[in-house]
Parts: structure tokens; sequence; C-alpha cells
């Protein structure tokens, strides 16, 4: 799948570095199968944690065992998702995510998308400037900014506990700018230059032209931009202090640290909180795992 | 370039080769040959400016003040105090105890990051075979919210857990996580493990630009796999190495999240706190955002330190 990719940047050198590369490295067999063997264990130990947390989410009575890793027919219930459900509300927790995520997804497509074609096609004084900005903001951590960030948004605007409060630092992905731009510059100047003759604005020749042709880009911007907010924990953390308003994320990580000392199967609770937290992201990515790639990512974080 | 008191000669000016022409409107002339730049870039330029350029300026200047909330509306005196909030963070023994803790937690995070990584990219791009299931696979725990992985490896380093349920009489006692010559190790390993199909990914691409030639003249030089990869990869991908140590630097600086849940909010006795949950545990829950401020100058300093090191001595000439 990254050969696709990369081959659609730069067709002909992509695909015969590849097979040339195979060719000169070639493996004997002993190393293929150590290789196998390396990649494997690696897969085992990436993937086992994900397995492990559905079985133990599914288990009646906690079942720390090496045997408990297999499921046990006779262990098996869904009663921890009902526990946790009346915890934490997994749906109320489910739908402030869904706004967090969608608000600043929207944000970003928006505004993502004109500031993405203001860095590549339009020549303006102060593109430079901006450019090297959003190369700049990715650098800067966040835990200086948390605490003014905190004082201006819960304090001095009073937006605590409120959507509009959660979504502003996440507003604009800096990285979806760049993604966007870097497909943009890829477009055939000639194309501009025809509609614009033709008497096109440079709205019209966003939507019409432009947009229609990084359809790709849109997926990556999306896929890249949903796994930020709907994982954030510290941001949200910090400005909701009313359980109805809180992430997923925050109420099952609230739960963890407080409330979970106190019930009978802490764990089998907290797994089914993980499974419905991690499952949106996870079948995304397996789903639309062929636009999250070296080429676009790496791109837009070396600018 | 051409400036508004120009003057009209400009135009008539034999200019070599270029014909004479209109001047541009004025719009034009300021801002550029597409004015709209600036309509279609505002959004984002408003957005930097209000959330990064703003609190950054508002995060050094609160640390000189001892600075507090008050009710909105009521009008405080926050006095200027110079520099005591940075005397106080350099002479606080929990401060200097996190930055051990983050130090310990580089140390091991970092090299770990670089090797594994590099060792799986690599390995990854020359097989062609499972290429797909295998980096999915690898880039999972790196998609999935930490809150909910934190969950299933509490439960897998739990006292009675299956990891020392395996290791049976070798088990560490007390635990994992409430071991304070522990803590920080496992937390280490577990970010290297959540956060490393990143890095196989920049690695990934920065083995698109090895250029072949380089293999081919090893190999006909009767270079091995190894030494092709020690004498070529290693060399080639160098501007991504860079990339790679400083990111996992930042992110080791930034952490919170994982001793918050997984070591109970920096313990067992203060050895995995680190000082981002230190600036949550002043600047939020004791309301000292100026000395929390002043942590957060002092840290994001050491990172630029460690960064721009790195670039010196990881970087090369280019």
């Amino acid at each position: 799948m990254t050969t696709l990719k990369t081959a659609r940047v730069s067709p002909t050198p992509g695909k015969r570095r590849r097979r040339d590369l195979g060719a000169a490295t070639r493996l004997s067999r002993g190393q293929t199968i150590l290789q196998g063997i390396v990649l494997t264990i690696g897969a085992l130990a990436f993937l086992f944690p994900f397995y492990y947390m559905l079985v133990g989410s599914l288990q009646a009575a906690p079942d720390t065992t090496v045997a408990g890793a297999f499921p046990n027919p006779g262990n098996l219930t869904l009663h921890n998702y009902a526990a946790i459900d009346s915890r934490i509300n997994l749906w109320s927790g489910l739908a402030n995510s869904g706004i967090f995520t969608g608000g600043v997804l929207l944000c970003t497509i928006v505004f993502g998308v004109l500031a993405g074609y203001a860095l590549s096609i339009l020549r303006w004084r102060g593109r430079g400037v901006t450019f090297a900005l959003a190369l700049l903001v990715q650098t800067i951590p966040f835990q200086l900014l948390m605490i003014p960030l905190y004082v201006l948004i819960a304090r001095n605007y009073g937006l605590a506990d409120n959507y509009l409060g959660m979504i502003l630092p996440f507003a604009i992905n800096s990285a979806a700018v760049l993604i966007f731009r870097q497909y943009f510059l890829q477009l055939p100047r000639e194309l501009f230059d025809a509609a614009r003759i033709d008497g096109a604005g440079e709205f019209t020749l966003l939507w019409r032209v432009a947009l229609p042709l990084v359809r790709p880009a849109l997926v990556t911007v999306v896929l890249l931009t949903f796994i930020g907010p709907w994982n954030e924990f510290l941001w949200p953390f910090l400005i909701t202090k009313e359980a109805s308003m809180q992430p997923l994320a925050v109420s099952l990580a609230n739960y963890i640290s407080t409330v979970a000392a106190s019930t009978t199967n802490p764990y089998g609770a907290i797994l089914a909180g993980a499974v419905v937290l991690a499952a949106p992201v996870v079948v995304l990515f397996i789903l639309f795992q062929r636009y999250f790639t070296s080429t676009d990512i790496g791109s837009s974080v070396k600018g | 370039m051409s400036t508004i008191s120009a003057p009209p000669a400009a135009g008539t000016t034999p200019a070599a080769g270029t014909p004479p022409r209109h001047r541009p409107p004025l719009v034009q002339r300021l801002l550029g040959r597409n004015p709209i730049g600036w309509l279609f870039g505002a959004p984002y330029l408003i957005f930097v400016i209000a959330i990064f350029a703003y609190p950054l300026c508002y995060a050094v200047y609160m640390s000189f003040f001892d600075y507090f909330f008050a009710a909105p509306g009521a009008n405080v005196t926050q006095p200027f105090v110079g520099f005591a909030n940075y005397v106080q963070v350099f002479t606080d023994p929990a401060v200097q105890q996190s930055f051990l803790n983050v130090g310990i937690f580089l140390i091991i995070n970092v090299p770990l990051t670089v090797v594994l990584s590099l060792v799986l990219a690599s390995g990854l791009n020359s097989i062609t075979r499972f290429r797909t299931f295998l980096r999915v696979s690898y880039y999972v725990p790196y998609v999935t919210a930490s809150v909910a992985i934190i969950g299933v490896w509490l439960f897998l380093f739990s006292g009675t857990g299956l990891v020392n349920q395996i290791l049976g009489p070798l088990a560490p006692n007390p635990s994992w996580f409430v071991n304070p010559l522990l803590a920080m190790p496992t937390i280490a390993i577990y970010v290297t493990w959540k956060q490393l199909g990143l890095y196989i990914l920049l690695y990934l691409a920065a083995l698109q630009n090895v250029p072949r030639e380089l293999y081919e003249s090893a190999s006909t030089d009767g270079a091995g796999r190894v030494r092709q990869f020690f004498s070529v990869t290693v060399p080639g991908v160098r501007p991504a190495t860079v990339l790679v140590l400083l990111i996992s630097t930042i992110t080791g600086a930034n952490l919170f999240t994982e001793p918050y849940l997984l070591t109970g909010g920096g313990g067992p006795e203060g050895k995995s706190t680190t000082p981002v949950l230190l600036i949550y545990q002043q600047g939020i829950q004791q309301g000292h955002p100026g000395y929390a401020a002043a942590i957060g100058v002092v840290l994001v300093i050491l990172v630029l330190i460690i960064g721009w090191l790195q670039n010196r001595f990881a970087g090369g000439r280019d």
C-alpha cells in the first residue's frame, strides 16, 4: 500500500528503487526466517494487549492465570458492559467524545482546506510567515500552554464545562493544514490558470477544481485528526468538571482513578469501558489504513 | 519591491528585457498578487495567535507574578514577584525529583524507541508478504487512546496479573507500578510500546529515500546484510533519526496521563511524578498558576537544550 502512494508522487523512481533494492539485498533463507520470526513476535506483542482487553472485558470473574488468556465459555458475560454503563454512562460519554471530535473535524476541514489552499495556490504577502508558523506550532509543547489556556478559557471566558472550550485549543490541526498544502502543490498549475481565464473566482476554483482532486487528502486528514481529540485526555480533563459533559476518555479515567477500587470486578468494568473507547478508532483505522501512509504523514511532520 | 512612493518613472525606465507594464493596483502591491489569500488564511492565523502565540507570552508573563484565581469580576492585584517562582522551582525537592524521573524515563525510552523502530521499519520495508497486516498491528497502539490501553496494562501488570503469573517466582515484589524502583521504567516501556507505530511510520518514509545505489555498491563490495544495515541504512535515515529523537523527547517531557493513571498520580513515594503532573497539581489543584507556569518555562528550556544537543551530535553536518 505504501508503494502505491509513493508511486503516485514519483511514479518511476519509486517503483524501480524498491525492485532493485530487493535484488541488491537478497536475504539468505535463514535470514528470511529470522526476519519473519522477529516481525511476527513484534506483531504479537503489539496485538496481544488488545486481544486481552476484549477477553478480560467478557470475564465474569477476573482470571489472571495463563489459562485466563483464552476465553472460557463458562466465564463469559456481558455484565461488565452494563456495570461500566451504570457507573459512567457510556452513551453520554460517547456523545460528548463525538461532539468534541466532530467539532474539531469540522473546523479542521473547513479552515484547514482554506489555509492549505492559501499556502499553496495563492500568492500573497505573509504566506511564507504563515507557513513557517504552521511548522513551528507543532513543536510548541502543550505543557507550557496548558496553564495559560486554562486561565484564559476556563476562567476569563467562562468556557469550562462547555463544548466550545473543549474544542478551541484543537480547532485547527496544523498537520492537516500542511497535508492539504502538500496535496494542492501537486496539482498542475495550468488547471488553475485555465479556470481563472474562464473567469472562475477563487472560491469556485477551490470548491469545483481543487477539492475534488484531493479527496484522498480529506480521508487522511479525517483519520489523523480524529485520533487527536477522541483520545485526548489532559485538556478535556482540565476543563470539564461536570460528569455529564465529560468525553469518554475522561470519564473512564476518572473511573479508573477513583471508583474502581469499590467494585467487585473493577478490571472487568474498566476493560469493558476501554473496549468501547478503543473500538471506534481501531475500526476506522483498519477500514481506512491505506490512507494512513508514511508519505502523507511524514511530509506533514517534516514540512 | 514596488512601494507606494515609487516614482512613476519606474514603468518608463527601459528595464533590461522586461516590457513596460501597468503598475498593479494598490491592494495587490500591499497584499500580494492574490489578496484573497489573506481571507483564506485568516481563520488559521487568528487561531495560531489566539491559541499559541498569546498564551505562550501569557505563560512567561504569569511566571513572574504571584498569580492566583479570583472570582470573576473581582478586581485583585496579583503582585509582581520577579524571579521568586523560578528560585522556588530550582529549590523545591518535588520539582527536582520530577525532573530526575523524566530523566530516567528518557534514558530508557529514547534509545529503545530509536533502535526498535528502526529495526522493525527496515524489516517491514524488505518483506513482501503480510505487509499490511504487520503495518496495521504496529500502528494500532499508536492510534488507540492511552486511557483505554492503560486499563489493560493495569490488569496485565497488577500484583496477581498475567505478567507476574508467567514470571512466577521471578515476579517483582512490590509489583511493577507500586514498586518505587520499577514504576518509572515500566512507564517508559509502556510509552515506548504505545508510541512505536509513529516512529516506524517516520522511518518507513525515510527508508524510501535511501539511494538504492548505495546498497548495490555495498553488496558488490561484499557487505553482508548486517553490515549494509549499519553502513548504509543507519547513516541514510539520519534526518529521520534526529526527528525521532526530538519527537520522543518532547513526548517524554509531556508525560501526564500515564503516571496519573498507571501509578495513581506519581506514586509510589513520588518516584513517578513528572513535571506536567506537578504543573497540574500546582497550577490547577492548588491554585498557583504563576508557579506552574515557571515550571513549564524551565521544562521547555530544558527540552530545547536537549533537542539542540541531539541535533548537534546526531544530525551530522547537514
